[in-house]
């Protein structure tokens, strides 16, 4: 897409991941997973289910622990030193499969709490922050329901919100649109469409190929904890190397 | 809704009133409506023969005679030679007393075990298992008596701590433990004024009160100052003088005294006598009914998804925070009502008393005095009165603090 190579893509790093491996007891989830994002780089994972892609992710952002290798993020090392993951979650935002949302909360509470007592911004200009980025996820007149009133694709809108009011430098998404209807996956990635346009640095995991095409400008294919292969989407699309992501593509693709 | 299609023209029958759903419930109603009549009635047929066979009629006048037995354990004035009706009011305060008492402490004890039990450290959690499976599997009645027990035969007689060669000594020569309770320094008010006008303790209780508007006044506007400025100041200590400045003042000007305990002739006399059988029955009660509590909370907490503890994370909250403002709002849905079950619990299991003779209301109204009068049906009805009002006014309460923090959906 001629959109997408217009995203500008700087040379700083983001994330680097080290031959970072991890274990479940003494099951190898990851293994020797390198990777280095820029800043601005829109990455999409995929891969067969168990394969560890939703486990990377979370490891970037310490709700996993790794085993060996490091973790650096915004030149923050990865340590199970408190202060740094602090750091690391204030820079990092996410977003769930099952959304999340706090239940006993407001949607404009959800978004204003981690700002008002992490961020320990004024509360009037939390809800300003709030309502902004409400108000560009287009759902700023559902402020005053709670999460149980909203239909899945509005609550995971609001899930993104809630991660921007954090004003992240990296989102990460891990399957945001798997729990959702046919309909209501459109809404949700044509929000994060128009967040990688703002040049925000991405590593998603989802199975929406078209998405890959339209925003990544990388796609990762894992199996069995590994990265197996990773190219630029025409490349990976059209032309895959390994038979695995052969085997992987025309299964998916080939309905 | 939309109406079923209309229905099917045709005569009444019969058979219709079991067949047909818009009488079927109506008749089972009315069949069971029928068969609840007939065996009260029954009830009552039974009793008055019974009643009329042996010469006797129901009445409350019993109430007024004078009791002629002795309660030692009691908090308001009480003699042998006061009425039954006192002595079963009697009865009602050391319930409750109890009731309460191990109400908060079983809370206290169940909370802590609770969230102790998830802990990551394996030897606390291993420990809370320990505690929660060793009491919740042992009857309370058993608890009772067992710490009953222990605590008449280990602790010292009072006259352990008589003479030069005492074996027992007071704690800080001010606490007595002894085999028959518990001795502690009572308050007292010295300043004449005060003395006279005999409201001594309302006015600590206003000022209490006070207080605690005051703290929250504090909270209110720490909250403010946080919305303002983001910053939160630090309260606690301020909290801390809210609550114990006024206090502290009132009590000197009215002259506190404490009236120490001390050793006469077999016993000791002056300060606080807490029984032995209240200390067993409330112990007991609670560390019983805190294994059950701990369950409880353990459960709440747990029900609360793992996703939302994760996302609260990954937006930064600190651990504490997330508990505070993520789970436990969220917790407490789950944990409260079968709180109130384990309040009511308590209550009722308060009558259990009467097996270390603890002069609950079941030991005086439902024992003693049934025994003297042989007035069984009244004091059973006023028993039973006296329990489901006490219940369903803890049900009551616990509802609406219940409804207070539910979950707004749709």
């Amino acid at each position: 897409m001629a959109e997408a190579a217009t995203m500008q893509v700087s040379d700083e790093v983001a994330v680097t991941i080290n031959n970072m491996n991890k274990w479940y007891g003494s099951f190898h989830v990851l293994r020797d997973i390198n990777l280095t994002v820029n800043r601005g780089e829109r990455i999409v994972i995929c891969g067969p289910s168990g394969s560890g892609k939703s486990t990377l992710i979370r490891c970037i952002n310490a709700l996993e622990e790794h085993q060996k290798g490091s973790i650096e993020v915004d030149g923050t090392l990865l340590s199970s030193d408190l202060k740094n993951i602090d750091k690391i979650r204030s820079e990092v935002g996410m977003c769930f499969q099952h959304f999340n949302l706090f239940p006993h909360l407001t949607i404009l509470e959800n978004c204003t709490l981690a700002p008002i007592w992490v961020r320990k911004t004024p509360k009037k200009e939390a809800e300003e922050i709030a309502m902004h980025f409400l108000e560009k996820v287009k759902i700023p007149d559902q402020a005053n329901k709670y999460p149980g009133q909203l239909s899945g694709g509005q609550q995971q809108r609001v899930a993104i919100a809630r991660s921007l009011c954090m004003k992240p430098r990296i989102m990460l998404f891990d399957e945001p649109t798997s729990a959702l209807d046919p309909e209501m996956i459109k809404e949700v990635l044509d929000t994060m469409i128009e967040l990688a346009e703002e040049g925000m640095t991405m590593l998603c995991v989802t199975h929406e190929m078209g998405f890959a095409r339209q925003v990544a400008n990388r796609v990762i294919f894992m199996d069995e904890g590994q990265i197996v292969e990773q190219n630029e989407p025409e490349a990976f699309f059209n032309n895959p190397q390994s038979p695995r992501t052969q085997l992987f593509l025309s299964q998916i693709l080939g309905h | 809704m939309a109406i079923l299609s209309d229905p099917p023209e045709g005569p009444f029958r019969l058979s219709m009133l079991l067949s047909d759903t818009r009488y079927r419930s109506l008749t089972l109603q009315a069949i069971t409506a029928l068969v609840l009549a007939l065996c009260l009635a029954y009830l009552y047929r039974n009793i008055s023969t019974n009643l009329q066979a042996q010469g006797l009629s129901l009445g409350f006048s019993f109430l007024q005679d004078p009791s002629g037995y002795d309660i030692n354990q009691r908090l308001v004035e009480y003699t042998s030679q006061s009425t039954h009706a006192r002595a079963a009011l009697v009865g009602i305060l050391n319930t409750l007393l109890v009731a309460v008492l191990a109400c908060i402490t079983a809370t206290i004890f169940g909370v802590i075990a609770g969230v102790l039990r998830l802990s990551n450290n394996w030897l606390v959690s291993k420990l809370m298992a320990f505690y929660v499976e060793i009491f919740r599997n042992i009857p309370v009645l058993i608890w009772i008596i067992i710490i009953f027990t222990i605590m008449t035969n280990v602790m010292p007689t009072p006259r352990a701590f008589r003479g030069d060669a005492a074996t027992s000594s007071m704690l800080f020569d001010l606490f007595a433990f002894t085999n028959r309770g518990v001795y502690i320094p009572g308050p007292g008010f010295s300043n004449p004024f005060f003395a006279s006008v005999g409201m001594n303790w309302l006015l600590v209780i206003a000022v209490l009160v006070g207080s605690f508007f005051g703290a929250r006044a504090i909270g209110t506007w720490a909250t403010k100052i946080q919305e303002a400025t983001g910053d939160r100041p630090t309260t606690w200590y301020m909290i801390l003088g809210v609550w114990l400045l006024p206090v502290a003042i009132l009590l000197t000007v009215m002259g506190l005294t404490w009236d120490i305990p001390a050793l006469k002739g077999f016993n000791f006399t002056g300060g606080i006598k807490i029984g032995g059988p209240l200390i067993a029955l409330w112990f007991a009660l609670s560390i019983y009914t805190g294994a059950f509590i701990a369950e409880n909370v353990r459960a709440g907490i747990q029900a609360v998804s793992k996703g939302q503890t994760e996302a609260a994370g990954a937006l930064g909250l600190r651990p504490g925070r997330i508990m505070n403002l993520v789970v436990l709002p969220q917790a407490l849905r789950v944990i409260i009502p079968p709180l109130i079950s384990q309040y009511l619990n308590i209550t009722k299991n308060s009558s259990l008393a009467i097996a270390v003779g603890y002069a609950d209301i079941t030991a005086t109204l439902g024992g003693i005095t049934l025994n003297q009068t042989g007035r069984a049906i009244e004091c059973v009805l006023l028993l039973m009165l006296f329990y489901l009002t006490a219940s369903l006014l803890i049900s009551a309460f616990m509802n609406v603090y219940n409804a207070s923090i539910k979950l707004k959906e749709r």
